[in-house]
């Protein structure tokens, strides 16, 4: 029984234009976004996955209203039972919803301000949206940094005390100052040591299951997205390529450019097979993206439709959607090197 | 049985500052047979980069080599300790470059960005003209140019004529390091050292950059050292592994062992927490409690033993533990497998 969705994003685009000379004059448009579609239901986790430049992180912005999207719709189910369009918005229009969205940083170094206290890092959400009284919103900084495994003690000082995984619970802490409804988290582990991206992901396990957490989860580690992800959508290029639950894309993904990927990363064992087959080519330029299917250059099993025709993201099991011509025919390799059979190459 | 390429032995690199010395590197023992491919693993602070920058005598100030030897031995003549040598002095010179080179990290920051890719290899190749072609007459500009296109060829780097005379920031991600790894190769090194040659690209490029590097090894039967905290490029890349923590060698063996017979703690606990294709997806991790110890507050006694489940009350805490073989080919600096070896206070 599915639960209800609480994010509906239909259609989304960003477009950003490339300007040149004195004028400024437009001479392009990179599509940072093309047509985005997905649906995160309450209480679950996507993980959006995909290298630099495919558009994981803009979609993210849009999502949070922190840029406007160009096209498409970003259907919010809000706190009051409305469902709201985020994407055409006014700032003004958008106040009472922010709480509801809030967004964990890659960088723990960058995203707390260094000259204010714990605090005020974690108070500040908590001050903007209207909780003037210092001793609630002491009384309620305490409490989130305990949820978050940190001493009470602590929001006195100031952040270049902490540790980088320390960093990342306060930013956590603050992400989750306003009760919100929605987290994305961008890349919040990525730039963590190996021992504290397990402490970090399992605090966010935790509180999702403590505080019924919904999150968009954006990283470009494969294993740390398996490992929290209940869906994953895989972007190649501003587009989404494949779409369905975490099993079915890292078992039996059904787009070469997934397939590529899992390939690509490597086991943390020595006896699993290594990619020698690696993916020809370089990332296409969004500015500029090659005619048809925008994998087809790089892609082992393109034919003629494919480098003419555009393909479309299509159902073609429960659940699991994906952009390509060939999806029915082609049998690729998943994660753990087994096949569809089960049985490993 | 050759004698090994490098011989690191008790080496020891201190940082004075102005709080306090921080002991980088505490008395690493590890060697490099010839063609050999060594991963050095770690985590933030654990003095693996420092290691190998002593070895190319690059350490920045305040970092002084305090202790150790570092062995270099060229093909059948005597082992020059190369820990003794002057960082500007000639014999250092002569070394670094042409027969120990260096792939950094962020290939953007080692070129120069007021030159061609071109023109920097062609600089190192006439540095070292001597010692790569010692018989030979000077080298000419033609020739030079002819030498690196097809360096850049042997790299995968597409139209190598048009490339050389790109400057960096021209260059993807992807192609800046196949442009560092033709630098480094120029000079036919017998040691290449890779300090996180892929950290900074995606997935795929790094699947191409790794089988080249392996490719490349094969064929020039180069040493290398490859510096990385990720697991999966150390078990696909590695055939002996030096595991490091806090300034020491923790347990170094062949890839196989350990990865599926690891004898220190800290690196069986290591290898527990990074999510895989064996852990179960949305379950808490296993991790190492606590975090790593500020540079300035080292524990006394074995560096782990704060983090160590299995410590020992009065052995651990008082007395560092000698790296001692544990079986056949693996070492581990750890009282549980050799209870008398303590290093000498």
């Amino acid at each position: 029984m599915d639960a209800p969705a609480l994010l509906d994003v239909r259609r989304l685009g960003k477009v950003f234009p490339i300007r040149r000379g004195f004028n400024r004059r437009v001479v392009g448009e990179v599509r940072a976004v093309d047509d985005v579609t997905f649906t995160i239901r309450q209480g679950e986790t996507l993980g959006l996955v995909g290298e630099s430049g495919c558009g994981k992180t803009t979609t993210a912005r849009c999502i949070l209203r922190a840029m406007a999207p160009t096209r498409g719709e970003i259907l919010f189910h809000a706190a009051d039972g409305r469902v709201v369009d985020l994407a055409p918005l006014s700032r003004a229009e958008l106040r009472p919803l922010r709480p509801q969205i809030q967004m964990i940083f890659q960088d723990p170094f960058g995203s707390l301000n260094p000259r204010m206290t714990i605090f005020d890092n974690v108070g500040e959400p908590l001050l903007v949206n209207g909780l003037r009284d210092r001793r609630a919103r002491i009384e309620r900084v305490a409490a989130l940094l305990e949820l978050t495994g940190l001493r009470p003690e602590y929001l006195h000082r100031f952040p270049h005390a902490f540790s980088g995984g320390q960093r990342q619970r306060i930013g956590i802490a603050r992400a989750l100052a306003t009760e919100p409804r929605l987290v994305v988290a961008d890349e919040p582990v990525s730039a963590l040591d190996v021992s504290v991206q397990a402490q970090v992901l399992n605090l966010l396990l935790e509180l999702q299951q403590r505080l019924a957490l919904t999150y968009l989860f954006v990283a470009h580690d494969l294993s740390v997205v398996r490992h929290i992800s209940d869906r994953v959508a895989v972007m190649y290029v501003g587009q989404i390529v494949e779409l369905a639950s975490s099993v079915a894309v890292f078992g039996r993904p059904r787009h070469p450019y997934t397939a590529a990927l899992m390939r690509a990363a490597p086991a943390p064992d020595p006896r699993a097979p290594s990619g020698d087959v690696a993916l020809a080519g370089e990332v296409a330029n969004p500015a500029d993206p090659p005619p048809g299917c925008y994998f087809h250059p790089r892609c082992p099993f393109a034919t003629d439709a494919c480098r003419t025709e555009r393909p479309v993201l299509r159902e073609i099991s429960g659940g699991h959607l994906v952009r390509c011509h060939r999806a029915e025919e082609l049998t690729l390799t998943g994660a753990d090197g087994a096949d569809e059979r089960g049985e490993r190459r | 049985m050759t004698a090994p390429v490098l011989e690191v032995k008790g080496l020891r690199v201190h940082f004075a500052l102005d709080e306090g010395v921080v002991r980088a590197v505490d008395g690493v023992s590890f060697t490099v047979e010839a063609s050999q491919v060594v991963g050095i693993v770690g985590e933030s602070g654990c003095g693996k980069s420092v290691t190998m920058k002593a070895a190319l005598q690059i350490v920045e100030p305040p970092g002084r080599i305090v202790g150790g030897e570092i062995l270099w031995r060229r093909d059948g003549g005597p082992a020059i300790d190369l820990a003794q040598l002057s960082p500007k002095g000639a014999a250092m010179r002569a070394i670094r470059g042409a027969e120990i080179a260096l792939i950094p990290q962020e290939p953007m920051a080692a070129f120069s960005p007021v030159h061609t890719v071109g023109d920097q290899i062609v600089e190192a190749l006439r540095l070292h003209e001597r010692q790569w072609r010692p018989a030979g007459s000077p080298l000419s500009r033609g020739e030079a140019r002819a030498m690196t296109v097809d360096l850049f060829k042997s790299v995968g780097i597409s139209m190598p004529d048009q490339r050389v005379d790109a400057y960096p920031w021209q260059l993807s991600g992807g192609l800046r390091q196949r442009a560092m790894i033709a630098m480094a190769l120029s000079c036919k090194p017998r040691l290449l050292i890779a300090d996180e040659p892929t950290t900074a690209i995606d997935v795929t490029t790094q699947a191409q950059i790794l089988n080249l590097l392996r490719d490349l090894q094969r064929r020039h039967g180069t040493a290398i050292v490859f510096i990385t905290h990720d697991l999966g490029v150390i078990a696909q890349m590695a055939r002996r592994v030096v595991v490091m923590y806090l300034g020491r060698v923790m347990e170094q063996g062949p890839v196989d062992r350990i990865f599926h017979a690891p004898a220190h703690p800290y690196t069986r606990a290591l290898l527990k927490s990074i999510p895989s294709v064996h852990s179960t997806p949305r379950t808490l991790l296993p991790t190492i409690t606590g975090s790593i110890p500020h540079p300035l507050g080292r524990p006394r006694g074995c560096p782990f033993h704060p983090r160590c489940p299995d410590a020992i009350p009065g052995v651990c805490t008082e007395r560092v533990p000698a790296l001692r073989p544990v079986s056949p080919e693996q070492l581990a600096s750890c009282f549980l497998h050799s209870p008398d070896e303590a290093e000498p206070a």
